[in-house]
């Protein structure tokens, strides 16, 4: 099965072929995967070197020119190292680009904190009118840069090491997975898998979201049959819970925000090691949805009483 | 709001480099203005009278040359330039600043016409600029020049040093960096402002920033093979 970010490249690379105004600009992260498209089409693949925030800035001033670029690196190095460039050379200039990371909150768990990237979702929601996508399976890829490739606005595309096995339609509204009386869990892009898993036999109904901006409203206003909503992301947790809140303004009801914690865990290991020290694995979700939909806020859920936790 | 189309709204008369401190007096009411504010007067001037191929009723050409106010602060200079050539009317200065003006203390091309960047923090006129000539060229747009100017403290931040050593790496025609050196950096450029960028290849030129004749001469300088520089020496800005 293809990765993500071989899906990636191989659509930009397509896309490059057939769209004269379609640029990529690199800084030196994933350039061996554009080695062949680098000589047919040197105008436009473009590596800077390492040097994120002149990657954001060219992709703004070719913007400004009409072209179409797409930015790409490790999440930490292309949102957060290089944040002004996005909030003012594509945000203030009104300048269109598709951002597309690797690495995600802890694909690389070996490499530590540098490689991390689990605040970019929340960071890029503080630049007005950035759509964000996050795929849970490789097939999602190639439509998702497709579309964002020469909107109007700038879109930002997560990649992640981390694949469903459900493969499900792109869409931009809720997927209902699951249906149930009690509570909507919605699950994030990668986080579709574990949620299912911890979701088994519980009485909710389970969607899955790949694009959480703009959030889709109106099928929160759906599906929250019961006014309780959970959204499990696989980034910082409650990243989500405005949107959501925002669309159950006019009528009271409760919010669950899974994800990563806001912590600094100075751990190595696996990304299974991580999932399961931020209680996003089945187990962890599992404590979580019990603790907050049987409401045993004064004891702890049966789960982790069965484990000795 | 839009720029789009202001300029259509007002008779174009075009002034000259004498009625520019008028001008500029009706933005600040004052007699003398800040140093930041002049010391890009006459690049300002010299750029838009007699290099830049760009017009009022060209401004969205594909094929014209673009001017990047890096420097974004004490924009009265540059409004004063614009409203003297016709990009806006002259009125626009008597509210600079307000509520419902399209003149603001740093610039935003979403409002002004032919302003090509919205600027103010420091830094980022250089890296679009380095993006602006891969797109045009990525086009073949060749004939259409990109100036940017930047003061020499704004050299301080690190983003123009990225775009001062790719450009010049890959030899990047088309790109003249102006910077208006009044030597107000708080830790200076030893050896002199050019030689950051000569050592990454660039041609420089360094000429007196009052001396109208010596700045265009250098700004027509357009090497093939390499990105260009000017700077522009101005009386310091303490003095």
């Amino acid at each position: 099965m293809t990765d993500m970010r071989t899906a990636f490249a191989e659509t930009a690379e397509d896309i490059v072929a057939n769209d004269p105004l379609a640029a990529v600009v690199l800084a030196d992260i994933s350039t061996a995967m554009f080695e062949d498209a680098m000589l047919s089409f040197s105008d436009r693949l473009i590596n800077v070197g390492i040097r994120e925030s002149l990657m954001i800035s060219v992709g703004g001033g070719l913007a400004l020119t009409g072209m179409h670029p797409i930015m790409h690196s490790y999440a930490p190095f292309l949102i957060e190292r290089a944040f002004e460039q996005i909030k003012l050379d594509l945000g203030h200039q009104d300048a269109a680009a598709v951002l597309v990371s690797i690495g995600a909150s802890y694909d690389v768990p070996e490499a530590g904190r540098t490689h991390h990237g689990p605040g970019d979702v929340a960071l890029i929601d503080t630049v007005p009118g950035f759509t964000v996508h996050v795929p849970g399976h490789a097939s999602e890829v190639p439509t998702l840069l497709r579309d964002a490739v020469g909107r109007p606005h700038s879109s930002y595309i997560r990649l992640s090491e981390a694949i469903n096995t459900v493969r499900l339609p792109v869409s931009s509204r809720l997927t209902v997975v699951r249906r149930g009386r009690g509570a909507l869990v919605v699950a994030v892009g990668p986080m579709l898998d574990p949620v299912l898993d911890a979701t088994e036999g519980m009485d909710v109904t389970v969607a899955y979201a790949t694009t959480v901006r703009p959030f889709d409203s109106a099928g929160v206003r759906s599906l929250a049959a019961t006014d309780t909503v959970v959204v499990v992301e696989p980034y910082l947790a409650g990243t989500s819970i405005r949107p959501i809140d925002e669309a159950l303004a006019d009528r009271p009801h409760r919010t669950l925000g899974l994800g990563v914690a806001r912590t600094e865990v100075r751990r190595y290991g696996t990304a299974a090691d991580h999932s399961r020290l931020y209680w996003l694995d089945r187990a962890g979700i599992r404590a979580s949805l019990d603790r907050f939909l049987n409401r045993f806020l004064d004891r702890p859920p049966a789960y982790l009483e069965s484990v000795g936790g | 709001m839009t720029a789009r189309g202001a300029h259509e709204h007002h008779e174009v008369m075009e002034l000259t480099y004498h009625d520019l401190p008028g001008l500029m007096t009706r933005m600040t009411g004052d007699e003398k203005h800040a140093p930041s504010a002049t010391s890009t007067l006459d690049v300002l001037w010299v750029l838009y009278d007699r290099i830049l191929h760009v017009t009022p009723s060209t401004v969205d050409d594909p094929d014209r040359d673009r001017f990047l106010l890096s420097k974004g602060h004490g924009p009265a200079a540059y409004y004063a330039v614009l409203a003297a050539k016709g990009y806006l009317p002259e009125p626009w200065l008597d509210d600079f600043g307000g509520i419902s003006s399209r003149l603001g203390y740093h610039p935003d091309h979403k409002l002004i016409p032919g302003v090509e960047i919205s600027s103010g923090s420091l830094g980022h006129g250089l890296p679009l600029g380095v993006g602006m000539v891969h797109g045009l060229r990525a086009q073949g747009r060749t004939s259409s020049r990109v100036f940017v100017l930047i003061g020499d403290a704004e050299l301080d931040e690190g983003t123009n040093h990225e775009a001062i050593a790719y450009a010049g790496a890959i030899g990047l025609a088309n790109l003249t960096a102006i910077v208006v050196d009044n030597q107000s950096s708080s830790h200076g450029w030893p050896g002199g402002v050019a030689s950051r960028f000569d050592v990454n290849g660039w041609s420089t030129s360094t000429v007196d920033g009052r001396d109208h004749d010596q700045i265009a001469e250098a700004l027509s300088r357009r090497p093939a093979d390499r990105p260009h520089l000017v700077v522009a020496v101005v009386e310091p800005k303490d003095s």
